[in-house]
């Protein structure tokens, strides 16, 4: 019996609280989906996702199973504790409007973006803009190389395929289905995703 | 204006529009982790928006530094290094949290850094392996501030690193005008914006 269980469209999002121990998957229900995703500690938002020392934390760019997700006071707010996938992103960030328009042109300054729904959902505790962070996004691929250059690639993501956090310690996570059309992070075509909780 | 920060210190100064910080390691195991405040004290700078417009992993000469609002904060304008890290982040020493109280600042205005001086190498599976050594004395980076900044450096030696860290100097003058060459559409459109 899971203690979550809801779809999220492209464009929509959520925002949950995940007791220490709980189990949350996110399931990529039609194949190369972004999911951006914010970890904060339940009991203090000060303390809260870190990409980069997370990925300081494992010597390696990419997420997957085993993945500590780190904080900005160095404490382990969860584990990739299963992933079907292989690979994750959290160099990227998440889609702005304002990063839209550098990327894309000015045409793009009013579609929705994920920045939009992290502060939507966000406000209901207390994140705003000094409290988001550079994010998760699972199951995007973002190449980097040993040259140093970085790019978005088309998924390794396939329709069912899905990732597991294991929270370790209470939990906020403020998710966004990402609606970004202007590349390929979500295969040009926004799909739903299908949350589901454990605790 | 000059100053030399040791190491393991921490430090923080605004640079008006138009003027020009230039980073100096003064020792072999220089590490200067920066944090980049904008105009309004709440944009600030992000590194992964600043990669993903300029399609690099790293920050080298001819990058214009951009703010989660799609601004630019500062070009880069000359490096004598190709590779100062941004993927590894810095833990805030108490010093640079001091720092940031000084100006009303506090965790929540904390974001990914950038770790001059330092390369950490990235292999063909992305795993990543510090490069000792990268940095000699005297390598010298050079950023024109694009809207009023507020820097903040920490000399704390990188997390990675096994020696102690070295000391950085810290220039402020006049920036040159134009260049540098080769910047990409989407580091013009951050420029454009903020002029």
């Amino acid at each position: 019996m899971s203690a979550l269980d809801q779809i999220v469209e492209p464009g929509a999002g959520a925002l949950l609280t995940v007791p220490a121990g709980g189990r949350l998957r996110i399931v990529d229900l039609h194949g190369n989906q972004a999911v951006d995703t914010l970890f904060y500690d339940a009991h203090d938002i000060d303390n809260r996702y870190s990409a980069f020392d997370t990925i300081r934390a494992q010597q390696a760019v990419y997420l997957t199973t085993g993945s500590r997700l780190m904080s900005t006071r160095g404490d382990e707010l969860g584990i990739i504790s299963d992933d079907t996938c292989g690979r994750h992103d959290t160099v990227g960030g998440a889609c702005s409007q304002e990063s839209n328009v550098i990327r894309y042109g000015g045409h793009t300054r009013h579609q929705h973006a994920c920045r939009q729904t992290f502060l939507t959902l966000g406000a209901h505790a207390g994140i705003g803009q000094r409290q988001l962070t550079h994010n998760v996004n699972f199951f995007m691929n973002v190449p980097v190389t040993p040259s140093g250059e970085l790019k978005f690639d088309d998924g390794l993501s396939a329709p069912g395929r899905y990732v597991e956090v294991t929270a370790s310690r209470d939990l906020l996570v403020l998710i966004s289905n990402c609606p970004q059309i202007n590349n390929p992070c979500n295969g040009w075509n926004p799909t739903p995703v299908q949350l589901l909780g454990w605790w | 204006m000059k100053h030399d920060i040791p190491g393991d210190a921490a430090w923080s100064v605004p640079v008006r529009a138009g003027r020009a910080i230039t980073l100096t390691a003064l020792a072999e195991n220089a590490n200067a982790s920066m944090l980049i405040i904008g105009s309004d004290r709440l944009d600030r700078l992000n590194i992964p928006d600043t990669l993903k417009s300029q399609m690099t992993a790293r920050i080298h000469a001819g990058l214009v530094l951009m703010s989660d609002r799609g601004l630019a904060l500062a070009t880069v304008t000359a490096s004598t290094l190709d590779w100062h890290d941004c993927l590894t982040g810095s833990i805030p020493s108490p010093l640079l949290l001091l720092e940031l109280a000084k100006h009303g600042l506090s965790e929540a205005d904390l974001h990914g850094s950038i770790n001059f001086f330092t390369k950490v190498g990235i292999d063909a599976d992305a795993r990543l392996a510090f490069v000792p050594g990268h940095a000699t004395v005297g390598a010298s980076v050079t950023l024109r501030a694009e809207q009023d900044l507020l820097v903040f450096i920490s000399t704390a030696p990188h997390v990675l690193a096994t020696t102690p860290a070295g000391g950085v100097g810290v220039q402020i003058g006049a920036a040159e005008a134009g260049g540098p060459a080769g910047l990409r559409p989407e580091a013009l459109r951050a420029l454009e914006l903020v002029r």
